[in-house]
């Protein structure tokens, strides 16, 4: 067995077709007979809905019927269900398809009409007329709590949706005995996914035959099935899912929306296919975005800068229903401590209802949030001592021997988060030399002498990557040699085509070319999991590598008995099983599938299972924790407040790089994504829960001509948890990026005492910062 | 009733014939009458880029253009770049070579984009480049490796490699 691709720069098997316009999304599936959806969407923040109107959206010409809840009959006269239960939840509040008779947020589906055309659906949404009574909103997290604030639910006492913790060592202790306190208080902003292919759903439904189909643009099929499957109280196996080429997900295409309810029961009842793709309004008012936290923090350290314990509280913001349970709360507790060594932590966070729409994560989840103020805390030990901040870092690092190293923090699961490998001081040495860190001094100082300000921010670390329980392969050798391989693991750009065909062809000996490739279709594949939490390759990667050398086992062995020769003397290359030293001795792995799927009246070889054929559900013993430092270079305009972002290092540590060429476009693509929470992307509502950035001139996200070349170096520290070392590397680049970018700006603007309290850091904001510094006054966007 | 007119347009080198309502958007119209979805449709206001195509060698964005202004002129599609044998277009390859997509969503805006673009600047700059895509996002990439790809297909188209 040779290994020719793991590890290699391998272009991508799904390219050809994505640049020459033969991908197949959601939109570009055109079926017989198809009808046309469009979505009636809340005006209204928060009222109660005391009629719906549809005469004259019914009987304009092309529409076949306009639906709401009432419509879609009697045994679905209620909400959607949790997808991630969990104890925490004290008040389960999740929306129905199709709103009943309380809307509590402006873009909340209250009827959908069905027509020829989207067209005509869009014409006839105008013609509905719904008599809502207002309700007073909900909208800043921060008085959400406060006696005689608005409820963001009518039926409710409170807006408080639960608390979580994340507590362990002797806190009280640490704050008693550390030379210093300090604190800092700061909003962190993150928006939405804005995929560049909104979601869309088609639905057709074969009562007589295969049952519903649903295509979707979705990052979990088979979450999608399921709670389909319990919400219609149908069997899962006549409900398939797939999800096409994606273009784009993020985060917040792994959930469960109204729409992919609405659009199978429609189609069921319309005995029609129906198609309804998201326009881009649409996507700002209904697609989850992750939005607003606010932390206030303590930070015990030693006059060294040793960090001896972190408390404080997070108020998160949820969104006015839980479609996602609390994955987002929760991954922005257990990042802490970090990469740091921190005995003692105490935080909490209260998890509130706004009257905005619900929020999920966004690539990175909570991890980014987590990192942030963990690496704000550090920034502020370092200013208020007065030592670099690298030295910081060094000083708290958890060190190799430290590995494993249990940090105190639990997982959602209820496992103890473990560190399993990483050196984190050797990854900024790195990043330092990359980005020529020590000689930076020298280019402030020269930028300084010419009215420029110039910064550096340092940003280190981890990730729990990986979570199982698994994400499954099949390798299957067909009659013609061709290598099927199916997963459930669906791609939205990652390339695990690519990926898993080079394990596979490396593992079985076969070219990557006469690999088939099938995934994320419940109907190919029995169970997956989803892309999210940079999952995938530690989980798909272990089982494709055991599938495919069971496959080589049984092929091996089946031919020795053929050949007659014995298996070590046997090898497989590009589909050819040859005997070492008489290369004219051979059978292919086709003539070997063949054997085990005889025709009738002959037999399987005895001793051998019928078909050459393994599935695996191998994956990781537990996260695999990867790491990374980061340093952003920055110039402040301090006339006009702009933040330019000049240079921008990553080292990061995935393990053993599978695919070096997409690691490096998953870090670069991340970071640009981080470098958007930090300066550009706001997702701003007005005090009566209306959206005020609806588009792309309002809303923005990072250009080309504003982001910097960014320079990635790698380490390899192989995880100990699988079989191939690996690592996820989705989110490792959004992960520290803001925090980078933002201790860039504060070191840019150092003579003027600036403290950022809040990103995205906007011109007005720190324009604001600059001036109340010059004239001794707060601006702070927190009082 | 709907305002219907006929009009005629090249598309890739190909003549057709169609009716289309006024108030369909040429992206439209591509899409779904002439069943050519490589074009794609991101934001429907003008900003993303995903939908650029090119209209008598200047790229356009099919969103915002009406079916019945094509009347009469020559589109370039993403389906029009390779050549009649399927062999792919300089810059695809480029992009191809240094990962200049993921998702493939944007993909196909960001090459019209640029084969136009390079056809006026065949030897641009990195910022050239990062100006010249500045009104097509890209939430994948990050844009690097689509400059990488860019600057080489540029060296290639003038048999510089």
């Amino acid at each position: 067995m040779g290994v020719r691709y793991l590890g290699a720069e391998v272009q991508r098997m799904e390219d050809p077709r994505l640049l020459t316009g033969h991908g197949r999304y959601v939109d570009d599936i055109k079926l017989e007979g198809m009808l046309h959806a469009a979505f009636l969407r809340s005006s209204q923040a928060h009222a109660k809905i005391h009629s719906i109107d549809i005469t004259a959206a019914s009987d304009l010409v092309g529409v076949h019927r306009v639906f709401t809840l009432a419509d879609l009959g009697v045994n679905y006269q209620k909400p959607m269900n949790q997808l991630y239960p969990a104890p925490v939840i004290e008040q389960n509040k999740t929306q129905y398809p199709l709103a009943k008779d309380e809307v509590c947020y402006v873009g909340e589906t209250i009827a959908v009409v069905i027509a020829d055309s989207r067209a005509i659906a869009e014409d006839a949404l105008a013609l509905i007329n719904v008599e809502y009574k207002t309700l007073p909103a909900v909208i800043d997290v921060r008085t959400a709590l406060e006696e005689g604030s608005p409820l963001a639910h009518s039926d409710t006492e409170s807006n408080l949706m639960g608390k979580m913790r994340s507590k362990f060592g002797d806190i009280e202790d640490a704050f008693n005995k550390a030379d210093h306190v300090f604190s800092a208080g700061f909003m962190q902003h993150r928006g939405g996914c804005h995929s560049m292919e909104t979601r869309g759903v088609i639905a057709r439904d074969d009562p007589w035959g295969d049952g519903l189909t649903i295509w979707t643009s979705a990052q979990s099929p088979y979450l999608i099935r399921r709670a389909l499957a319990n919400w219609l109280g149908e069997p899962e196996e006549k409900i398939r899912v797939i999800a096409p080429d994606v273009g784009g997900g993020f985060g917040p295409k792994a959930g469960f929306y109204p729409e992919e309810i609405v659009i199978p029961l429609v189609a069921r009842i319309m005995e029609r296919p129906v198609k309804w793709i998201e326009d881009r309004q649409e996507h700002f008012v209904s697609t989850t975005t992750q939005r607003d936290q606010y932390w206030d923090l303590e930070v015990a350290c030693n006059v060294d800068g040793k960090i001896l314990g972190l408390r404080g509280k997070v108020t998160h913001e949820n969104g006015a229903y839980i479609p996602y349970g609390i994955l987002l709360p929760n991954s922005s507790l257990t990042p802490l401590p970090g990469a740091y060594s921190i005995p003692a932590i105490d935080v909490g966070v209260d998890i509130i209802f706004t009257n905005t729409v619900p929020n999920s994560p966004v690539r990175g989840a909570g991890r980014p949030c987590g990192i942030y103020a963990v690496e704000r805390m550090v920034q502020v030990v370092s200013r208020k001592l007065g030592i670099d901040p690298a030295v910081v870092r060094r000083r708290n690092y958890v060190r190799p021997e430290q590995m494993p190293y249990e940090t105190g923090a639990k997982l959602r699961g209820g496992d103890p988060v473990v560190y399993d490998s990483g050196d984190y001081e050797a990854l900024l040495d790195k990043v330092l030399e990359l980005s020529d860190y020590e000689s930076f001094k020298d280019r402030q100082i020269a930028a300084r002498k010419e009215g420029r300000f110039l910064g550096i921010g340092i940003s280190s670390c981890i990730e729990d990557t990986g979570m199982g329980p698994y994400e499954g392969t099949t390798v299957r050798v067909d009659a013609s040699g061709k290598v099927i391989v199916k997963t459930g693991a669906a791609s939205q750009g990652q390339g695990h085509h690519t990926m898993i065909s080079m394990i596979v062809a490396d593992n079985l000996g076969v070219k990557p070319e006469d690999i088939i490739f099938e995934s994320a279709d419940t109907a190919k594949f029995p169970h997956g999991i989803g892309a999210i939490g940079s999952r995938i390759a530690a989980n798909v990667a272990p089982s494709a590598f055991d599938a495919a050398s069971k496959v080589r086992e049984k092929a091996i062995k089946l031919a020795a008995e053929i050949l007659e020769t014995a298996e070590a003397d046997l090898d497989i290359e590009s589909g050819i099983v040859r005997v070492n030293g008489a290369p004219d001795v051979s059978i292919s792995l086709g003539e070997l599938a063949v054997k085990l799927t005889p025709p009738s009246s002959t037999r399987v070889p005895t001793g051998f299972e019928p078909l050459l054929e393994a599935t695996s559900f191998e994956g990781s013993a537990g996260s695999p924790i990867a790491s990374g430092s980061n340093v952003a270079e920055v110039e402040v305009d301090n006339g006009t407040g702009e933040v330019k972002v000049l240079r921008y290092s990553v080292a990061h540590d995935c393990g053993i790089m599978i695919n070096p060429m997409i690691v490096h476009g998953q870090i670069v693509g991340g970071v640009v994504h981080g470098i958007g929470n930090a300066l550009f992307e706001r997702m701003i509502y007005d005090k009566q829960g209306q959206p005020l950035t609806m588009n792309y001139g309002e809303y923005l996200l990072p250009l080309a001509s504003e982001m910097p070349r960014i320079d990635v170096t790698h380490m390899e520290t192989p995880s100990p948890l699988n079989s191939l070392g690996v690592k996820g590397a989705g989110e490792g680049g959004t992960i520290p990026a803001a925090a980078a970018v933002i201790a860039a700006i504060e070191n840019a603007l150092e003579e003027f005492s600036v403290e950022i309290d809040y990103y995205p850091v906007d011109p007005q904001y720190l324009l604001g910062l600059i001036d109340s510094s010059i004239d001794s006054k707060s601006s702070s966007r927190l009082s | 009733m709907p305002d219907i007119r006929e009009i005629q347009v090249s598309v890739n080198g190909e003549d057709h014939s169609a009716k289309v309502e006024t108030r369909t958007s040429l992206g439209d119209f591509l899409r779904q009458n002439l069943g050519l979805t490589g074009t794609h449709l991101g934001c429907e206001h003008g900003v993303c880029g995903a939908c650029t195509v090119i209209l008598d060698g200047e790229a356009v964005r099919s969103c915002l253009m009406l079916a019945v202004q094509a009347n009469g002129h020559e589109v370039t599609t993403v389906e029009g770049l390779a050549g009649e044998e399927g062999e792919l277009h300089p810059l695809q390859e480029a992009f191809w070579k240094h990962h200049g997509l993921q998702c493939g969503f944007c993909t196909p805006g960001m090459l019209t984009s640029l084969v136009a673009f390079l056809r006026d600047n065949p030897n641009p700059s990195e910022r050239d480049i990062r100006e010249a895509i500045s009104g097509n996002i890209c939430r994948c990439t990050g844009y690097q490796g689509i400059v990488d790809a860019t600057l080489e297909a540029a060296k290639v188209m003038q048999g510089r490699v």
